[in-house]
């Protein structure tokens, strides 16, 4: 007879349940990107032990502290250079960066395209909510062009980032963008981040009924959710240029998928004594 | 020069650069993480060409930011880490140092100091740096940090610094200056067997052990045993106030319990930590006190007017930090006055102030010159005058 009733979720097994229920707020898209990534975790074969996880300053920082792998929550902004020491000092590490969209790119952006550029062994979620969650929904560098928070009331001026293309641009070897609501693709995703040698980035669009969602006159968790169901489109082939996400133009989609997965040389700073002898 | 050789035992003429280099190899650092920056450059460079060779990893990173931040990142997950700057680069590592110090994080920082505020005098000497080092971050934290006066001492002081700063947890810093950067003396390296290694304090707990609160000090010296990265305790280091456990603790008394352990831990063993070298001291009934280049300058001057008949003795700061109070104290019952020369406008003299009711009369210059060994012994013939 199958074994139905379970002391403890499965998912348990990658929680430090001691710390939960976690801080998010009702319709945040943290919590199923979090669970993706612990069952991407349990999924993966590497043991606990060798996942580290590292993020910044954020409402999507304190997720490492949910996690029962070694886990670090460091400065507002600096993850990314962290969690490139711990890949190199150790790199038999499965390292995970997750952490938002405010942290990565605005006061972080120079490290992650410089950690891109070099190709480091670490893997970066980044949940996109459009906006700077703790401190109250400000705008930051995604908010996309019209759309309100607290330090633009009168609707942002200016272009927002296009995660994706930057990314890719900046030559990581896996890129994908989902959803919060892509719960199976967005693992898969995460899945195949860890398979994969290189610096890797997945973008999670995420409703944030609070801080983006409330200024911009989207109803609640459910409405903002449906938004992005309504407007998905996936192509895996996407020209990168045209994944910008513009609120106001009800006719452009948002483009789902793994758009980049390419193999070169993870970043080893001790490469050229390796090749000396040849 | 052997690459391969990780410590380069013998008699060598080195830039006080290159010395603080050569201590970071012997010391078996193994990463470094820096970005260029006159006059710290060279260290960089010499690491460059020798950490790859035996192995270790050198990081050019993409600002001051990231390499305190991967400095603190390689020290968790078990590296001797160090880095090496100026005051522009310093202070922007101010934000991680704070970091290092709230997780506890051990690992070293040289900074070859120049002309400042800003980007000053990139080129020349300064010492204005030094209440920066011991009050740059926000918040209360303890951090130690040296004063080399020669190259030899670059090469000594930086292994001192990594064996202080895994002793005890926390950020160390080497307060070099443009001058003992860029001066070139023989330095002597002992053969490898005789280069001191504190090792960290390891947790006697195994992992999985729930009993295990990897932030709770249970001995004494108010050290948590520190665990790395990839050893299978999966715990949490965090940069906000954080309970015994390492999970955020964001209320009052955890925040008051933390901070207190942090200074207390240094503050309360001052004695096993601070260095300083006495010349002259036993009957002065005049005081100086100098570090770093200033203090060859201030030697000079003591014993020139200890010719002169003059009962003046030098209080040379090995560590600068934690300063000597005591020691100050002491002698404000033997001597008249204090005499502080330093290229700054007054940093360590207002330290000095602190602990005595004494006279304490600054020789300064804002920086960009060395301080010469005249003003300080025309301040020292002045003073013994009036004394």
């Amino acid at each position: 007879m199958p074994e139905i009733l379970v002391e403890a979720h499965p998912i348990d097994a990658v929680f430090r349940t001691d710390r939960l229920p976690h801080i998010f707020c009702p319709g945040c898209g943290i919590g199923p990107t979090m669970h993706a990534y612990a069952q991407a975790i349990l999924e993966s074969g590497i043991p606990k032990d060798q996942h580290a996880c590292v993020s910044g300053i954020g409402c999507t920082a304190r997720v490492p502290g949910y996690m029962d792998v070694d886990s670090y929550h460091t400065t507002h902004g600096r993850s990314i250079p962290f969690a490139l020491a711990i890949a190199l000092v150790k790199p038999e590490m499965e390292v995970t960066v997750f952490s938002g969209d405010g942290d990565l790119f605005g006061i972080g952006g120079n490290h992650f395209i410089h950690a891109a550029r070099r190709n480091v062994d670490i893997n970066v979620i980044c949940i996109n909510n459009f906006n700077y969650g703790m401190t109250g929904g400000q705008a930051g560098p995604t908010l996309p062009l019209g759309a309100k928070a607290t330090t633009a009331p009168y609707g942002n001026t200016e272009p927002p980032f296009n995660l994706p293309y930057l990314a890719a641009a900046c030559g990581a070897v896996f890129v994908a963008r989902w959803t919060a609501l892509h719960v199976r693709q967005l693992k898969d995703a995460i899945l195949r981040a860890m398979q994969k040698k290189g610096f890797t980035f997945i973008e999670v669009l995420s409703p944030c009924p609070v801080g983006f969602g409330s200024p911009n006159d989207i109803g609640d968790a459910i409405e903002e959710v449906w938004l992005y169901r309504e407007r998905c489109v996936v192509n895996h082939d996407a020209y990168l240029p045209d994944l910008e996400i513009d609120l106001r133009r009800k006719d452009v989609p948002f483009v789902m998928g793994n758009f980049v997965d390419i193999d070169k040389a993870p970043f080893d700073p001790l490469a050229m004594m390796k090749n000396k002898g040849e | 020069m052997s690459d391969q050789e990780r410590v380069l035992t013998g008699s060598h003429f080195l830039l006080g650069d290159h010395a603080c280099a050569e201590g970071a190899m012997a010391a078996g650092c193994d990463l470094f993480a820096g970005y260029p920056i006159t006059p710290s450059t060279e260290t960089a460079e010499r690491l460059a060409l020798r950490m790859p060779a035996v192995g270790a990893i050198f990081l050019q990173m993409e600002d001051e930011l990231a390499s305190m931040s991967a400095l603190v990142g390689a020290s968790l997950a078990g590296a001797r880490a160090m880095s090496a700057t100026s005051g522009p680069g310093f202070a922007l590592m101010m934000e991680n140092i704070g970091m290092a110090a709230m997780m506890e994080a051990p690992c070293v920082v040289v900074n070859i100091q120049r002309g400042a505020p800003s980007t000053g005098l990139p080129t020349l000497v300064g010492q204005s740096d030094m209440m920066q080092c011991k009050w740059g971050s926000h918040g209360d934290y303890e951090i130690v940090a040296y004063s080399p006066s020669s190259p030899q001492e670059c090469f000594d002081h930086v292994i001192k610094a990594f064996n202080t700063a895994d002793r005890w947890r926390i950020p160390v810093f080497v307060m070099a200056d443009e001058l003992i950067g860029h001066m070139t003396e023989r330095v002597v390296i002992p053969p490898a067997d005789q280069i001191p290694r504190v090792e960290r304090k390891r947790p006697r707990h195994k992992p999985g052990d729930p009993s295990f609160l990897h932030c709770l000090a249970e001995d004494e010296d108010l050290v948590p045993p520190i665990v790395h990265a990839g050893e299978g305790y999966r715990v949490n280091f965090d940069s906000l106030t954080h309970d015994e456990k390492g999970y955020p603790a964001t209320f009052p008394d955890p925040h008051d319990r933390l901070v207190r352990r942090l200074v207390n831990k240094i503050r309360l063993h001052t004695d096993q930590i601070m260095e300083y070298e006495e010349i002259f001291l036993d009957d002065a009934e005049l005081a100086v006190i100098a570090y770093g280049s200033t203090a060859r300058s201030a030697r000079r001057a003591v014993n020139e007017a200890r010719k002169d008949g003059i009962r003046v003795g030098l209080l040379r700061l090995i560590t600068v930090w934690p300063f000597p109070e005591n020691k100050v104290r002491e002698l404000s019952k033997q001597v008249k006055a204090f005499v502080v020369p330093e290229v700054n406008l007054g940093q360590m003299s207002r330290e000095t102030e602190r602990f005595t009711s004494l006279p304490v009369i600054g020789v300064n210059h804002a920086g960009g010159v060395m301080m010469a060994p005249d003003p300080i012994f025309d301040t020292i013939r002045e003073v013994a005058k009036n004394a």
